[in-house]
């Protein structure tokens, strides 16, 4: 379970934190292909997707997008579809939080209204304080977000010297097109090496020489998407969601939350997330 | 590319791919209720029906009347009294937080019982939905929900999400990020 419970003593990792994301090589038909070949009648405006789990897993895509870059995928990385990653037949939705993916595809069926599936409605909705305590469902993209990934929470670095930070960008609206990187707590910024190719809605590397002079140190990363969307701090999160305290918003960081990370670096060379202080 | 309006006409199959299917065959393998109930099959249930099938096949991990059990509680609120305002986080899973009455039956239809999923029969589900939202005090414990009711059912939280109802595209006001 991912749940962002802070321990101060502890360096909580990356993967923890912020794992809930990846990127692979799928092929596969676009969506819009096989919908075209079906025949959309007039007043089609949403289609509804469900697996063939136990559960038959529902999910409701605008047709806007799907008609746009959603595929049915049959291999992933070059192989087949694993079975727990949806074999035979899976929805990749690009850019978006990943219940709309749906695996096993077993149903699509187009209609003309938002079709409310349990999961969204209930799992997949986040309640806001800035809302008066009601809930925002429908979250579908995935905002810009980059994390270092090197050095970072629970790592130890072993002394002085040069280190390469690295990390990951992406973003639900597309190519990554730039990484700022901070290692004085936001003071400065420098801009990162993007490594290529540069990929819309792709998992983009970013590195940065950096040498450490054994001081306490907090490092940063920002990324600017090619829409021009900046990375929100925390305190820009907040003010736009109305919340004062984001650690009881209970959500996991890992997703819907796309606030720049800072990592400390103490003394010793230990790395501690370092969001909320 | 985003296509603003619905698409109009009837593509021409480039590939001659695929089967089509008859109303019947489309009927036997659908399982999506929308939220106006267009697609509830017959049947009919109340809340001491569903007491009964609830007792011997849901209680076992949902607890005694939707509470108190091992996984999601279903109940908040009580008979008579249907909990108005906001929900805990912990709370979400009670069927009083869902926005419409159809997504109950929905999902207990495909998904439950857990060890059994799509078991029950569309009796047995108004059953159980008509006796969870009994529970809840959505509904009264001699009500009927059948095709025609329960997509009627008033919810107490319908307003309690934003937006009302779901947009595409989203808010061009707003940051990606809100």
């Amino acid at each position: 379970m991912l749940h962002s419970t802070d321990d101060p003593k502890m360096g909580m990792p990356v993967q923890y934190i912020h794992g809930m994301t990846s990127c692979s090589e799928w092929t596969g038909v676009p969506l819009s292909v096989l919908l075209n070949e079906a025949g959309l009648q007039q007043g089609a405006s949403w289609l509804v997707s469900e697996g063939g789990d136990d559960g038959k897993f529902s999910h409701t895509l605008p047709l806007g997008k799907a008609m746009d870059d959603v595929m049915v995928a049959y291999a992933q990385n070059g192989e087949p579809v694993r079975p727990e990653q949806g074999f035979p037949l899976r929805l990749v939705v690009p850019g978006w939080e990943g219940p709309s993916s749906v695996k096993w595809l077993r149903h699509i069926k187009v209609v003309d209204q938002p079709y409310m599936t349990w999961n969204e409605s209930m799992n997949h909705s986040i309640m806001r304080a800035d809302l008066g305590g009601k809930s925002r469902w429908y979250h579908f993209e995935m905002a810009q977000k980059s994390v270092i990934t090197r050095p970072s929470g629970g790592m130890t670095l072993p002394g002085k010297g040069f280190y390469e930070i690295t990390g990951l960008a992406w973003s639900g609206g597309g190519a990554i097109r730039r990484v700022e990187v901070s290692t004085d707590g936001g003071r400065s910024w420098k801009d990162a090496k993007l490594q290529t190719p540069v990929l819309p809605k792709a998992h983009t590397r970013f590195n940065l020489d950096w040498t450490w002079d054994g001081e306490e140190a907090v490092l940063q990363s920002r990324c600017t998407d090619e829409r021009g969307e900046v990375q929100p701090t925390l305190a820009e999160l907040n003010k736009n969601w109305g919340i004062t305290d984001m650690a009881a918003q209970k959500t996991s960081r890992a997703i819907h939350i796309n606030a720049i990370q800072p990592w400390r670096v103490d003394r010793d060379g230990s790395i501690h997330d370092a969001m909320f202080s | 590319m985003i296509l603003a309006a619905p698409v109009a006409g009837l593509a021409q199959s480039r590939t001659n791919l695929g089967t089509p299917l008859s109303q019947d065959e489309i009927k036997a393998f659908d399982f999506m209720v929308g939220p106006e109930g267009k697609e509830l099959p017959p049947g009919h249930g109340t809340a001491k029906e569903g007491a009964e099938i609830f007792a011997k096949q849901c209680a076992v991990c949902h607890g005694q009347n939707g509470q108190g059990g091992a996984v999601q509680r279903l109940v908040v609120g009580s008979p008579g009294n249907p909990h108005r305002g906001t929900f805990k986080d912990n709370e979400k899973s009670a069927v009083s937080y869902y926005p419409y009455p159809t997504i109950a039956w929905d999902y207990i239809h495909r998904a439950m019982p857990a060890n059994k999923p799509g078991s029950l029969t569309p009796d047995q589900v108004y059953a159980v939905v008509a006796f969870l939202y009994y529970r809840n005090g959505i509904i009264q414990e001699t009500d009927i929900l059948d095709a025609k009711t329960l997509p009627k059912v008033e919810m107490p939280n319908r307003d309690g999400f934003v937006p009302a109802k779901p947009v595409w595209p989203p808010d061009p006001k707003k940051p990606s990020w809100y």
